[in-house]
């Protein structure tokens, strides 16, 4: 069996990609999605604040993958769903499994679409017992938005990004009694408005600059301690504080998904924990592409599917002229940066411009973000504040020659 | 109320390796244990090493005990059909005095009548664990030292046995024994059974049974960290540091699934529930392992865990007949290498037992049916078994790729999984770098389904370890 172009996951990313592939004439697309339907994880993520970007509305999770689910139904994609891609080789022979068996699939491009995974406590190392009431948030909002089921009725949340705050709200809403939320860092890395709509509304506490020490309760959770950190984030003796609940929510970062690219040989960024792609989202493998939470955690569900837009046309310029040879430099993370994606940038891109996502190391007041060659500033992108938590992104256009290199120039 | 010729008390590696033995004979057994499910005490926490035998000292049940389990464990692995890798083992020495007590440990092992030791120089180490930190000497090398899944041993141990006609009890936490017209009558708050023999494989509670005052447990309780699978290759043998005073330090270990052990500490405790993991033990593991292997990268750090040493006070196993006790058999202090020895020891009972019950061999004794794991196959078994069993096709566990029909499989069978960490340890299902984030919805409606109870009255481990505190409002 065979087709042109394979894309490894229906959610938003991979929908993007596998239509615009079709629209860019790459013959014949396929899906390839594990669970039952399309939508990947928005189909969990009952509450809106999805679609302002692309379809310029206030979507829930679901109504925004129904529209793209649309689509692909329109453009007669084909999908195999409750199949999920076991391996894949440097040879585009990827290898499927689902109720019929077990089968090799030779694809002309592969699109990786698939997505992200949420870091476990284990990763974190939190002291104490291991009883259950501790779950990573995505699991919680699993169980309570598709599955029916409270995990527990008092709960404290590590982590402060968008899905952690979101999920001290949804619990709030079912019953449930939020007594605080954790971050570590001095602020937090949510969007300011759920800040304010899923804490502030609901007077659940904040505590900045604080982490989860010890884990209590043998069979299931009792309480933690929480105790404040310093500026190393290491926790301040003598700041320990317990409180009493029964369950411990983790929402301590996202991890993009990429087993499949450690089988295909594909080089991984250790910053992204994605592949390293040039500007057409190429890996180093020629014809296998990736896009979405796979290559990089996006802020929105509209970058993903805008980025696999791009990655969608790609492959399909790839399956139809094969790939092109090309002069390219590399986009180095320098002084304050977190990480660049892509990484490497080809001369004609460059040319024509091509577009960067960026993430700084840490938060910035009054700084800017400056992209060099050699000694030579080729752009500059001013910014009243930067933070880890919400992505860069800038078209770099330059016919110069050699690396590229962006540094945060601050002020403070 | 059930009667029995032979109640075992603890289904950890001992005593379903035990009540395996005796199913082999024509005796009515019941395993008993205080958890839903086989192997949830020590048995499944520990460094998971087949030691080849040069730690004890010569003369005692351990070195003896030890090097014979050590001898078993390849064959048992093989009829129980549970992984097993011998893949040597080397103690490390970083100075000239540790050098000296390699040297030692050497002869001692040689007394141990532990075959095949050498001392093999700086360059051969670094050649065979390019890892090593380069400041190393010398090691000590044992060739039959190995690595097993303690847990799937011991599942499989009591599976087997209850193949061949042992009963079990499980939530069964025995409170007392008391002798009455010649029997025992096996008391716990879910009710009692009787029995003519007892035997003790309580673990680290197994001093609270031996009848033997001046025998005490002081349990050490022993913390780990596990790496993710992706550093599959990065050391090949068991790496242990040169032993002091302290103890034998922190090793690094693959595991028989590809991950990396490193671990454990030795901390004296006094509740024998406390299997928390420490900060400072933690920090300790990472301290040490850094030393080991300099270019370690510690973020692939995927879960910890702690397990407790049931130390016993004399310094040495404890068993056979309790001197205080009539007809009752002890295997009491099983501290490390217990694992390794367990096949010795359950050998070592029934021989003991056959002292005073006579014991026939059974004329049929059913091996262990093959347990099937997807990843084992090749592409035509793989679509033979999805044909006739499409529940083999659907992938639950997205990380260890684990199919709805292993897990179904893994509940089904005899001793089979009633909790969330039961399937995990029976398949990994939950195993892998996300820890069940994605499969956990997954296995509570296969556990549901299978058991025929609601997922609200599920477990995580047992007892209050309920996952789920009850279903959304207004919904029943
Ligand atoms: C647990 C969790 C909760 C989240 N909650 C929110 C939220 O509340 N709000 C928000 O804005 N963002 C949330 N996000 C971020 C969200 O992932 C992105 O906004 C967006 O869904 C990313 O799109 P994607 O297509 O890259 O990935 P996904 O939506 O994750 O889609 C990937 C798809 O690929 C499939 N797949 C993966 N591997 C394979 C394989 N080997 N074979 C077959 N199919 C495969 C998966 O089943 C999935 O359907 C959450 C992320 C996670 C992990
Ligand atoms: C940190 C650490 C590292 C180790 N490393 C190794 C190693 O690498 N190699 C090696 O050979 N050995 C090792 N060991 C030792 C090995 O793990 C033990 O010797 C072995 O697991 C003991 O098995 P067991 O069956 O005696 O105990 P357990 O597995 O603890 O079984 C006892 C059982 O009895 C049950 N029980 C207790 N009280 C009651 C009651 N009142 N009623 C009913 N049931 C009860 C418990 O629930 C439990 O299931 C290590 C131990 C530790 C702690």
């Amino acid at each position: 069996m065979g087709t042109d172009v394979l894309v490894v996951g229906g959610g938003p990313a991979g929908m993007a990609a596998a239509l615009s592939a079709a629209q860019s004439g790459a013959g014949s697309v396929l899906i390839v999605e594990r669970n039952e339907r399309l939508g990947g994880i928005l189909n969990q993520c009952i509450h809106n604040g999805f679609g302002l970007t692309l379809f310029g509305k206030e979507l829930t999770g679901p109504e925004y993958a129904g529209r793209y689910a649309d689509q692909i139904g329109q453009a007669e994609i084909p999908c195999l769903f409750n199949t999920t891609v076991v391996s894949m080789t440097g040879n585009k022979e990827v290898l499927i499994r689902n109720t019929d068996g077990e089968r090799q699939i030779e694809a002309g491009a592969v699109i990786l679409a698939t997505g992200c995974r949420e870091r476990p406590r284990g990763a974190i190392s939190i002291p104490g017992s291991r009883p259950a009431g501790v779950y990573s948030a995505g699991t919680v909002q699993k169980l309570i938005n598709c599955c029916g089921y409270m995990p527990g009725k008092r709960a404290v949340i590590l982590g402060s990004g968008d899905i952690g705050l979101i999920m001290a709200r949804r619990l709030t809403l079912e019953g449930a009694h939020v007594e605080a939320v954790c971050e570590i860092m001095p602020y937090s890395s949510g969007l300011k408005r759920n800040i304010v709509q899923c804490l502030e509304d609901y007077d659940i506490p904040l505590y900045l600059s604080h982490t989860v020490t010890r884990i209590f309760g043998r069979e299931r959770v009792e309480g933690v301690e929480i105790s404040g950190v310093d500026e190393h984030l290491a926790p301040v003796e003598g700041t320990q504080r317990f409180i009493e609940c029964d369950t411990l929510l983790l929402s301590v970062g996202l991890i993009p998904e990429n087993e499949l690219a450690g089988y295909a040989g594909i080089v991984m960024d250790a910053k992204t924990g994605g592949p390293l792609v040039n500007d057409r989202l190429e890996t180093s493998v020629p014809g296998i592409f990736a896009c979405g939470n796979s290559l990089h955690v996006h802020d929105l569900a509209d970058f993903a599917s805008l980025e696999a837009v791009e990655a969608g046309k790609n492959a399909a310029a790839y399956v139809k002229a094969g790939g092109e040879a090309c002069q390219e430099f590399e986009c180095r993370a320098g002084n304050g940066i977190g990480s660049v994606v892509p990484q490497r940038m080809s001369a004609k891109a460059l040319a024509e411009g091509a577009t960067a996502y960026i993430r700084v190391g840490r938060p910035f007041e009054n700084a800017s973000i400056v992209i060099k060659r050699g000694d030579r500033v080729i752009r500059t992108v001013r910014s009243p504040r930067l933070t880890p938590g919400e992505m860069v992104k800038t078209v770099v256009r330059d016919s110069g020659d050699g690396d590229l290199t962006f540094e945060v120039d601050s002020h403070d | 109320m059930a009667n029995y010729d032979v109640v075992v008390i603890g289904a950890g590696v001992v005593g379903s390796l035990t009540a395996l033995e005796l199913s082999k004979h024509n005796v009515s057994v019941c395993l008993v244990d205080r958890f839903p499910e086989p192997g949830c005490g020590t048995s499944k926490a520990n460094s998971a090493i087949v030691h080849a035998g040069y730690d004890a000292d010569p003369g005692t049940a351990k070195a003896a005990l030890n090097v014979r389990g050590c001898g078993m464990m390849e064959a048992l692995c093989g009829e129980l059909d549970v992984p097993y890798l011998r893949t040597g083992s080397m103690v490390l020495a970083f100075s000239e005095e540790e050098a000296r007590k390699i040297q030692a440990l050497l002869e001692r092992g040689r007394q141990n009548g532990v075959k095949g030791l050498e001392i093999i120089g700086r360059e051969r180490v670094l050649e065979l664990e390019p890892q090593v930190n380069p400041e190393v000497f010398a090691a000590l090398y044992a060739p039959d030292a190995g690595i097993v899944c303690p847990y799937e041993l011991t599942v499989a141990a009591a599976e087997s046995a209850l193949d061949n006609g042992v009963e079990a009890r499980f939530d069964f936490p025995v409170e007392r024994l008391e002798r009455e017209n010649g029997m025992f009558r096996v008391i716990s708050k879910s009710g009692e059974i009787r029995a003519a023999f007892v035997i003790n494989c309580a673990g680290v509670y197994s001093d609270l049974f031996c009848g033997e005052p001046s025998f005490r447990i002081q349990p050490r309780k022993g913390e780990y960290l596990i790496l993710d699978r992706k550093y599959d290759g990065l050391v090949h043998h068991v790496l242990f540091r040169t032993p002091t005073k302290l103890g034998k330090g922190i090793l690094a270990a693959p595991t028989v699934h590809g991950n990396l052990l490193l671990g454990p500490t030795s901390e004296p405790i006094e509740d024998r529930e406390d299997t928390d993991t420490t900060a400072k033990g933690l920090g300790l593991i990472r301290e040490s392992s850094k030393y080991m292997l300099p270019g370690l990268d510690l973020r692939g750090v995927i879960t910890s865990f702690a397990g407790l040493r049931a130390t016993p006070s004399t310094g040495d196993f404890l068993i056979g007949w309790s001197s205080g006790q009539e007809g009752l058999l002890n295997a009491a202090g099983i501290e490390s290498p217990g694992l390794t020895s367990a096949p010795a020891i359950a050998l070592k009972l029934v021989e003991l037992l056959g002292e005073r019950l006579p014991l026939q061999k059974k004329a049929h004794f059913h091996g262990r049916q093959k347990v099937l794991r997807m990843a084992e196959l090749s592409l035509e078994e793989k679509n033979k078994v999805i044909r006739e069993n499409p529940a083999y096709g659907r992938v639950v566990c997205r990380c260890e790729c684990v199919s709805e029909g292993e897990i179904v499989d893994a509940i089904r069978r005899n001793a089979g999984a009633r909790t969330v960490d039961g399937v995990k340890r029976r398949v990994r299902a939950g195993m892998g770098r996300c820890q069940g984030s994605f499969c956990m919805p997954g296995v509570l409606e296969l556990l549901s389904r299978e058991l025929g109870v609601s997922q609200t009255e599920l477990t995580k481990s047992g007892g209050l370890s309920r996952m789920l505190t009850g279903t959304l409002k207004g919904e029943e």
